[in-house]
């Protein structure tokens, strides 16, 4: 295992940076932060005042990564360049959320704090396949097993 | 105001993405890469300080009370369980496993991630647009 007692407590504040975020829409808006449904919303009309959140959510998304990176350093973002891989994960990640209703965001953070049986089954589902795929195929695929 | 209000929630979700550095595939990987030997939790640490406030605001969240600003809260949780449920988080699990990125991480590295995460997010949006799709042709 690899613990670092900074990484925890960095992970522990920016987790709750989102949950906030995510309290926040609620509390403000009377809305789920699922980003998945958030962005996905972006490809239907009319653009009416839930459009208009969702494209402001997504810009705030979007631009604050930038205005942190100016604020504390870039941050470093390692991810593979094989675009096969790329565009695989990317569909696979695109109709999945859509077609089971939710993402590490909505199911995961938002879902489980309400303890939704659709979101705890949803949840232990993506990250088991998750972590049996990064465990076992990705590492066969890239030919980077430890 | 409520795109005003909607901007800030999602810069403050993004700001929470690059301070855990759950921004960086990398990082996720080695939390889900439980066999790897380096296992990585922060993840874990992520997800405990993000449920910490949601489950306070869910609380709150109750009738009487509204929002501040719209008219009511989500209706209660859906209890079905289904197949779509099952194969859908399954679907999205191969390619979160796969890359490293699920769709917050993604959309925040938009901007400082470089060409990877831009072909990344044009697949993921063709996936949303190919979920509706086959959502319409069922139904």
């Amino acid at each position: 295992m690899n613990f670092d007692p900074t990484d925890a407590m960095m992970g522990l504040a920016g987790g709750l940076l989102i949950g906030l975020a995510a309290a926040g829409f609620l509390l403000m808006l009377g809305r789920i932060a699922g980003i998945s449904g958030i962005a996905a919303g972006l490809l239907r009309g009319p653009v009416d005042d839930t459009y208009r959140q969702n494209l402001a959510f997504v810009a705030g998304l979007v631009l604050a990564p930038v205005v942190y990176g100016i604020l504390a350093g870039y941050p470093e973002i390692t991810v593979t360049d094989d675009v096969v891989l790329l565009i695989a994960g990317g569909l696979l990640v695109g109709t999945g959320t859509r077609i089971g209703g939710g993402c590490t965001s909505g199911h995961g953070v938002c879902g489980l704090s309400r303890v939704s049986p659709r979101s705890i089954v949803a949840t232990l589902i993506f990250m088991v396949v998750a972590a049996f795929v990064a465990s076992v195929v990705g590492p066969m695929l890239t030919g980077s097993a430890p | 105001m409520r795109t005003l209000l909607a901007l800030g929630c999602g810069l403050l979700f993004g700001a929470g993405l690059a301070v855990s550095d759950m921004i960086n595939p990398a990082r996720v990987l080695g939390f889900l890469d439980v066999g790897g030997g380096a296992w990585d939790p922060t993840l874990a640490f992520v997800m405990a300080g993000a449920l910490v406030p949601m489950a306070v605001a869910w609380r709150l969240a109750r009738a009487p009370r509204r929002p501040s600003h719209a008219e009511a809260f989500p209706a209660p949780a859906n209890r079905v369980l289904d197949r779509r449920l099952a194969i859908g988080a399954a679907v999205f699990g191969l390619g979160w496993g796969l890359i490293g990125l699920c769709p917050g991480p993604a959309l925040a590295g938009l901007a400082v991630g470089g060409p990877s995460v831009w072909i990344f997010v044009a697949a993921m949006v063709a996936g949303f647009a190919a979920a509706g799709f086959i959502a319409k042709v069922k139904s």
